[in-house]
């Protein structure tokens, strides 16, 4: 049974969902969700849902991995069961291992764990609706969520994932426009201090066609760093009115 | 960061995130990267950033981020209560709400003490709470705890109240102003833990509860202009004048 595949761009221009090439999903954030974390917070990039939670810095357990001179940061990626159209067993994939390790890598670049040596940083990352883009979602979300927890950061980090469709470029795919685009490009940036500290490309792209992207990236996520800067405003706001 | 002249781009008491711009060194070319934990703040270039996500606080030539949330960061010579989670041999495993266990040793507490002779748990049973001092911690070992000393020892009567640990500079206040007020008011004996404990003795369970109240207040809101006057009235209006 072979699906015929949907046309990803309309005759006036625009993506299968209406927006225009360049244009991001409705965002939603908000930080401080969960009681029982050190920081949390609760990411919304269109259908996209994910959910962050940060517990430590704590003591290590096991202590065979601790760190003599850091804090070890555990990430754990994972899509819930129900996240997905298709019920997905809710043990670990080789695809979330793979996505928990470059999403630690992307916050091990910006996280001082030096200066809590022996002890350890958790970070959950729950995908509770996949629509795509759930990777950068989750890395927008960490960062926000290791803000809230109090964790000492060089810069928050902004992920958004650029698309290729029928030869156009387009910003923050979703979940369609992935499945049956010719490239997807996820990004993290940490845009106060310009430095990409993800970066993932799969499918092809000419190195014309990468420049634009990364450029197209770039300015996607300086809107999601702006969001996120005034979740975080917001938060200490109505602490204060309350 | 002293006697270097700042360009200031925040305001005292204004709300920084990490990566946020906090000043600019104007004299002085190309500064490496420095860093400044105890102050939250990183330099790159002659600026200056905010590492955490907290408020700023801007004084003469000085510039620092005091963070909302931090985890209790042991430092030699701070009084903290500790609950007792661990029994062994010669030490108990403390519970002080670090990242890193603290380790009380039972010849501390007990006199030619021997562990043939003496069981740690008729002492200092898991669940009980002491107020001690760090007497020795660096980075490559855990804290180390006395009970020796003016009031410390295993806590006995009286109420705990646990507040973030990030609250206790607030709870004492500017030269102890916030501190002097909640014990004058209630009459309650009050100790604060750096660790984010607070001990009171209070003459009746009803003032105990209005100075748990307060103190829920000063967490909630920290950083909020003319606190130390809401907190009085707050006080003046439960117990009167």
């Amino acid at each position: 049974m072979s699906e015929s595949k949907p046309k990803l761009i309309r005759e006036d221009g625009l993506r299968v969902d209406g927006r225009k090439p360049d244009e991001l999903r409705p965002i939603r954030m908000e930080i401080g969700v969960l009681k029982n974390a050190n920081g949390s917070a609760l990411v919304e990039y269109g259908g996209t849902k994910v959910l962050a939670a940060v517990y430590g810095p704590r003591e290590v357990i096991p202590k065979a991995v601790q760190l003599p001179d850091r804090a070890v940061l555990r990430v754990r990626y994972h899509m819930a069961p129900f996240s997905t159209t298709e019920h997905k067993s809710p043990a670990p994939t080789r695809r979330e291992i793979e996505l928990s390790k470059v999403i630690r890598e992307a916050l091990e670049s910006v996280v001082f764990a030096d200066q809590f040596p022996r002890a350890s940083i958790d970070v959950f990352i729950e995908v509770i609706q996949a629509d795509g883009g759930t990777r950068t979602a989750g890395l927008t979300a960490a960062s926000l969520a290791l803000a809230d927890a109090g964790i000492p950061m060089k810069d928050l980090v902004a992920g958004v994932a650029v698309g290729k469709v029928e030869g156009v470029l387009v910003l923050d795919i979703n979940e369609l426009e992935d499945e049956y685009g010719e490239a997807d490009l996820p990004v993290g940036y940490a845009v106060g201090i310009g430095e990409i500290v993800l970066l993932q490309l799969n499918g092809v792209l000419t190195v014309e066609e990468f420049k634009k992207a990364i450029e197209l990236a770039k300015r996607g996520a300086e809107k999601v760093y702006a969001l996120m800067k005034e979740t975080l405003h917001k938060k200490y706001l109505s602490a204060l009115e309350s | 960061m002293r006697d270097l002249k700042l360009k200031v781009y925040v305001a005292d008491r204004q709300i920084v995130r990490p990566g946020d711009t906090l000043a600019e060194i104007e004299e002085d070319g190309n500064q490496g990267f420095k860093r400044l934990p105890e102050k939250h703040v990183y330099l790159v270039n002659n600026k200056i950033y905010s590492d955490a996500y907290g408020v700023a606080s801007v004084s003469e030539n000085d510039i620092a981020v005091i963070p909302f949330n931090t985890v209790y960061y042991p430092r030699r010579d701070d009084v903290v209560i500790g609950v007792i989670e661990g029994i062994g041999i010669t030490a108990w495993e403390v519970n002080i709400r670090s990242p890193y266990k603290a380790y009380l040793n039972a010849s501390d507490a007990i006199e030619n003490f021997n562990p043939l002779y003496h069981d740690l748990k008729s002492y200092l049973d898991v669940g009980d709470m002491v107020l001690a001092k760090i007497v020795a911690f660096d980075r490559t070992r855990d804290p180390l705890l006395t009970i020796r000393g003016k009031g410390l020892g295993k806590i006995i009567e009286g109420i705990v109240i646990e507040v973030k640990p990030s609250r206790i500079p607030r709870i004492i206040g500017k030269k102890g102003s916030m501190f002097n007020l909640l014990t004058t008011k209630t009459g309650c004996d009050i100790t604060v833990a750096q660790n984010g404990f607070i001990w009171a003795k209070c003459p009746d369970e009803y003032r105990g509860e209005v100075l748990t109240q307060a103190i829920k207040i000063i967490e909630e809101k920290p950083h909020a202009r003319g606190l130390t006057e809401e907190v009085k009235q707050f006080l003046e209006q439960k117990l009167g004048g």
